[in-house]
């Protein structure tokens, strides 16, 4: 990797899930899960993706680890580019990318002490000595907030929260350059969520990690991001500063996510889009612009012409043929209908 | 006169470990055509509190073990059973967070609303109660509801089920609607959509609410009026102006401290609460809060604090919200 050059860079990445049917279960069509999409990340950033059930988020952080093999397009690790790798090299990629899933316990071995799901990256790289493996264990216990005495206890034995920080403290164990977070404080309480994205951007600052957090609650994503990817239904349709795509959203997508939050605080004044339906089936996903469905400043062509991810400035893009004139109408309170 | 009234509610479960009682002499009134919010993380004793009023805790593990509820001059307590039923769904009606587990998977949609509305007007002529189960699912914004009266619940989305759970509750014309968690599977656009339809048909039919969610946000924007638990108990009442401008209770403080707010600077240290909501086999002597308290001392340890008015309509449960206040 040269300098300069960004840790990861994903281009066109494509994932079609075949639809199977009838009695010789013949391929009817594709779940048209993620479609061309594309993004950089460098060393020590956060990339938030963000989107609604279906959006395709998940779907992209696990193509990257090749979790999914992707249909198309390529993911240069460090210039390397991780769809073509062998067995070998992507034994050799997972030790510097790694993944915390929504429950830990679903990837936890319930019938392993904590120490022993610790040690195990240890022993699968043939790392460190038994006594060498238990200490680095303890230590990331340590490190992740947990006592040492953690290690002799089996995964039921914790709360959620505790289970997460043994999640996080398995994936920082071979010193990763990238974790991605798919949902991964989605279902803990918000006393416990704040705990653990402190947690993570400390680990963050301190091991220069990046991070690609995946969430569906837009708050906590722009939280702990430096950049965000916004999709729907399997597309990039905005990409900006986190700080951006709050003050100053394009898509009308993004606009009616924002717009669609509960603002804890009985005050606020609610000029709310409500966004009329539901997501379409990515089965057959519309022609054209995808949400034009949905969109209340859609005109005739986009239905019918897809709009390209279009660069606006400073790294931020939209895929939107009407931004200029809907992020004005935004300015001046909505359309108006 | 309130609508429903509860005082000194407590319930209890049979665990492994013995009789374990999961809410605590929990007290408020809902009035009519009022929204309230019972809010609350995991295990709170929100849900149970709601299944207490309905007398619907799963037996014979579950049981009220103390108080009354009272719906207008009635005593819920002393109703027998058959009477309690036609409570139920009728001047109370329930919906939760997942329809699919509420909804008969392999009856039509219509056939099971009209099964709803022939309970509550069994005279009522099959033409009448097609028509009815039309203008429920007019009511509750389900486009084409002809076609999708023939449908089966899984060819529905998320949303459009719980659609279907509120035309359901509906058909009795409730006083009362419990809402527990009824938006919190859903995606945040359909959440929107969900809570304006409740709030037009509340200003529409005048019915009452008690939306129970772990999101404040959620609270903010639809309750007029907050009860917060914590680990069985109400920590604290209020309006949801004074709670949200002015909250009183460490709890309440912390847990609004906690949000990420999209206003908010990213990358920032937020605020905590540190260690974790004690079990129900471990819960503490005194304020079942006090160990996380920042404002903790030996008094917090050793007594339950009463819930003490702290202005007009404002109550909080802490022995320290004087100092907590000053502070």
């Amino acid at each position: 990797m040269s300098v300069g050059e960004p840790l990861l860079q994903v281009r066109g990445l494509t994932k079609h899930f075949p639809v199977r049917g009838g009695i010789f279960l013949r391929t009817v069509g594709q779940v048209h899960a993620v479609d061309d999409v594309s993004f950089d990340l460098d060393v020590g950033e956060t990339l938030g993706l963000v989107g609604e059930s279906g959006c395709g988020k998940s779907t992209v952080g696990k193509a990257l680890l090749r979790l999914y093999e992707p249909t198309s397009g390529t993911v240069l690790f460090e210039g390397r580019d991780v769809v073509a790798m062998n067995r070998a090299e992507l034994r050799r990629l997972r030790r510097d990318i790694q993944i915390v899933l929504q429950d830990p316990f679903e990837s936890l071995n319930a019938r392993h002490t904590v120490g022993k799901i610790l040690e195990e990256p240890f022993v699968i790289h043939r790392l460190g000595t038994p006594a060498e493996r238990r200490r680095w264990a303890a230590e990331l216990l340590e490190r992740v907030g947990l006592p040492a005495v953690a290690a002799n206890r089996f995964p039921h034995e914790f709360s959620g929260g505790q289970r997460q920080r043994i999640g996080i403290a398995r994936a920082i164990a071979l010193r990763p350059k990238l974790i991605v977070c798919d949902e991964a404080v989605s279902a803990l309480d918000v006393s416990i969520q704040s705990q653990i994205l402190n947690l993570l951007l400390d680990l963050q600052r301190e091991m220069n990690l990046a991070l690609i957090f995946i969430a569906h609650d837009l708050a906590v994503v722009k939280h702990v991001s430096d950049r965000i990817a916004v999709m729907y239904l399997g597309e990039v349709v905005e990409t900006a500063t986190a700080d951006d795509i709050y003050a100053a959203p394009r898509h009308p997508y993004t606009q009616a996510l924002i717009s669609a939050i509960p603002v804890p605080d009985p005050t606020a004044q609610s000029d709310r889009v409500v966004l009329v339906g539901d997501v379409p089936s990515p089965i057959d996903p519309p022609r054209g612009c995808r949400f034009h469905t949905r969109c209340r400043y859609a005109r005739d062509d986009c239905g019918h012409i897809k709009p390209a991810l279009e660069s606006v400035h400073d790294g931020a893009s939209v895929a939107c043929h009407y931004w200029e004139s809907v992020s004005e109408a935004e300015r001046l309170g909505g359309v108006g209908t | 006169m309130p609508l429903l009234s509860v005082c000194d509610l407590s319930a209890a479960f049979d665990t492994e470990d013995g009789e374990v009682t999961v809410v605590d002499r929990v007290s408020f009134e809902i009035d009519p055509g009022e929204t309230l919010g019972l809010v609350g993380e995991s295990g709170c004793g929100k849900s149970v509190t709601a299944l207490s009023i309905m007398g619907l805790l799963p037996k014979p593990a579950g049981r009220v073990v103390g108080g009354t509820v009272g719906f207008r001059d009635e005593s819920l307590n002393d109703l027998p059973a058959e009477r309690l039923r036609a409570f139920r769904g009728n001047r109370i009606a329930m919906i939760f967070q997942e329809p699919m587990t509420a909804l008969n998977p392999v009856q039509r949609v219509g056939r099971q609303l009209a099964e709803a509305y022939a309970l509550h007007a069994p005279s009522a002529g099959a033409a009448a109660v097609r028509s009815r189960v039309l203008e429920l699912l007019e009511q509750v914004g389900i486009p084409a509801p002809d076609r999708r009266m023939a449908e089966y619940p899984h060819q529905l989305s998320g949303g459009m089920r719980q659609r279907v759970m509120i035309a359901m509750a509906l058909a009795s014309r409730p006083d009362l609607l419990i809402a527990d968690e009824p938006t919190t599977a859903l995606d945040v656009t359909i959440q929107a959509q969900i809570l304006e339809l409740l709030r037009d048909l509340q200003t529409e039919t005048g019915m009452a609410i008690l939306f129970i969610t772990h999101d404040l946000g959620v609270i903010a924007e639809l309750c007029s009026r907050v009860v917060v638990m914590y680990a069985g108990r109400i920590a604290e009442q209020a309006t949801a102006r004074a709670l949200f401008a002015a909250p009183r209770h460490p709890y309440t403080k912390g847990l609004l401290a906690s949000i990420p707010r999209l206003e908010g600077e990213p990358k920032t240290v937020l605020t905590t609460i540190p260690g974790t909501v004690p079990g129900v086999g471990e819960l503490p002597a005194g304020c079942r809060f006090a160990n996380r308290c920042p404002h903790g001392v030996d008094v917090c340890r050793e007594r339950a604090p009463p819930l003490e008015g702290v202005a007009v309509g404002h109550d909080v449960a802490c022995h320290r919200w004087r100092v907590v206040e000053a502070a």
